[in-house]
Parts: C-alpha cells; sequence; structure tokens
C-alpha cells in the first residue's frame, strides 16, 4: 500500500497527521466549554438559587462551598469557560453573517475569541477582589 | 406531483423552511443568554455582598425576578440545543440516541421548571426579617 493520507485519518501512532491552527482550537474549545457550562454550570445555577429559596441555612451550606478553596477553583474554571464561550459564541455570530471567512482574518478572530475569554476573566475576578 | 409514495407526494413543493428552525433557535437564545447573563455578572460585581440577605432583597424586585426567570428560559434552551446537537455528531445508534435525547428533553425541562420555581418563591414570597 502507498503511504498516503487518508482523510479523517487523524493518527499515526501517537503523532498527528496534521498541525493544530487556532481556528480549530477555537472550535473545539467552543464545544468543550459549552458542554463544561451545561454540565458544571447549570447544576450550580439550580443550586444557588434554591438554596436561596430554601432558606439562610441552605444558602450558608451553598455559600461555604462556592467560598472553598474547591469552589473558587470550579467557579473560576466555570467563568473562564463561560468568557470563552461568549466570545467563540460572537465569532460564530459574525461568521454567521458570512464576514471573516479570509484565512488571515479568520485566524485573528480565533486568537482574540481565545485570549479575549483569558482577558475577561482575569478582568472580571480582579474586579470581584478588588472591588 | 405525484399521488402514489410518500416521496411523490412531496416531489416538486419546494422547502417547507423549517429546516434551519434549530438553527436558529440557537442564535435566537444565544443572543438573549448574552443580555441576561450579561445581567447577572454585572450584578454580582454591582451588589453590595452576596449574602442571603441581600441576595433575596435583590432577587425579590420585580424586575430582577423577571430577568433571571428569563435567564433560566434562555440558557437551559441554548443548553438542550447544544447537547442534543452533540449527540447527533457522536451517537449513532438509532435506539442510544433517542434515549440520550429523551434525558435531555427531560433534564432541561425538569431543571429549569425548579430554578423558575426557587426564583418565585423569592420573588412571591415574604422578604426575610
Amino acid at each position: 500500500m502507498a503511504e498516503r493520507p487518508i482523510s479523517p485519518h487523524l493518527f499515526e501512532g501517537a503523532r498527528l497527521h496534521w498541525r493544530w491552527g487556532p481556528h480549530m482550537v477555537v472550535s473545539i474549545l467552543h464545544r468543550i466549554t459549552g458542554q463544561g457550562l451545561v454540565f458544571v454550570g447549570l447544576p450550580i445555577l439550580l443550586w444557588w438559587l434554591g438554596a436561596l429559596a430554601s432558606g439562610p441555612e441552605s444558602y450558608a451550606v451553598f455559600l461555604a462551598a462556592a467560598t472553598s478553596i474547591i469552589g473558587y477553583i470550579v467557579l473560576i474554571g466555570l467563568s473562564w469557560a463561560l468568557f470563552t464561550h461568549l466570545c467563540s459564541g460572537i465569532r460564530h455570530l459574525v461568521l454567521d453573517i458570512g464576514a471573516n471567512y479570509e484565512i488571515d482574518r479568520n485566524k485573528i478572530g480565533s486568537i482574540v475569541s481565545i485570549v479575549g475569554g483569558i482577558v475577561l476573566t482575569v478582568i472580571f475576578w480582579l474586579a470581584v477582589f478588588l472591588f | 406531483m405525484g399521488n402514489g409514495t410518500e416521496l411523490g407526494r412531496v416531489r416538486g413543493l419546494g422547502s417547507a423552511h423549517h429546516g434551519a428552525h434549530d438553527w436558529r433557535l440557537m442564535r435566537y437564545t444565544s443572543a438573549a443568554s448574552l443580555v441576561l447573563v450579561g445581567f447577572l455578572l454585572f450584578s454580582f460585581l454591582l451588589l453590595p455582598d452576596l449574602s442571603y440577605l441581600s441576595v433575596r432583597v435583590w432577587m425579590a424586585q420585580p424586575l430582577v425576578a423577571t430577568a433571571l426567570a428569563l435567564l433560566v428560559i434562555a440558557v437551559f434552551w441554548h443548553s438542550r440545543l447544544g447537547v442534543v446537537e452533540l449527540i447527533g455528531d457522536y451517537v449513532h445508534d438509532g435506539g442510544n440516541k433517542f434515549a440520550a435525547i429523551m434525558a435531555v428533553n427531560l433534564l432541561t425541562v425538569g431543571g429549569a421548571a425548579f430554578g423558575l420555581v426557587s426564583i418565585g418563591r423569592v420573588a412571591f414570597g415574604a422578604l426575610p426579617a
């Protein structure tokens, strides 16, 4: 057999047949952060709402968990997922109107989405802790 | 247009204009989520603290309770579309796909109902002393 790459043939052993580009990263990040928000974020949102409705004791349990070290790690991770999904989601809306398909500009948009998610996360938590 | 087979009966009628239904709902709910989640995040930053009393008093305001109820609907709807899309991409067996989508639908309705009831309890209940 000739050594021909077959699409969608991804791996040769542990080696990828292709190089990662920003547009691939932002695409899979959009899916991962979206599913993360659903399966981690929504239960926490419901816990928060349910605890508020149930009374001060329930809310104290929620606050204690949320402000523990693990709680902060989860919430910071969740906020990063939210801001990244938000930025890559806006990128999708731009693509939906037929804009930004040129290779260079698409690449820039992808990088801006990924960096924007991180920057917004940092700004949000600085605002939480400083004000 | 024939009147024999099912294909024959629909041939030549053109598009039903429903093909992009879920795609459009994904965009509508994304725009709603963007505004409402933005409102929630700014509220977190602007509230004096996130104590039980502060948050309850804040959430009991009609406009806030309305925004949060709409947030629950928009976010759960958007989430349901996203998970169903994931299932469509990765679950190929018809029976498994049916079961997975049914589970997603039940969890979506159940989760959103719990969120709305909780907000309603705060909005319509007595303010804490």
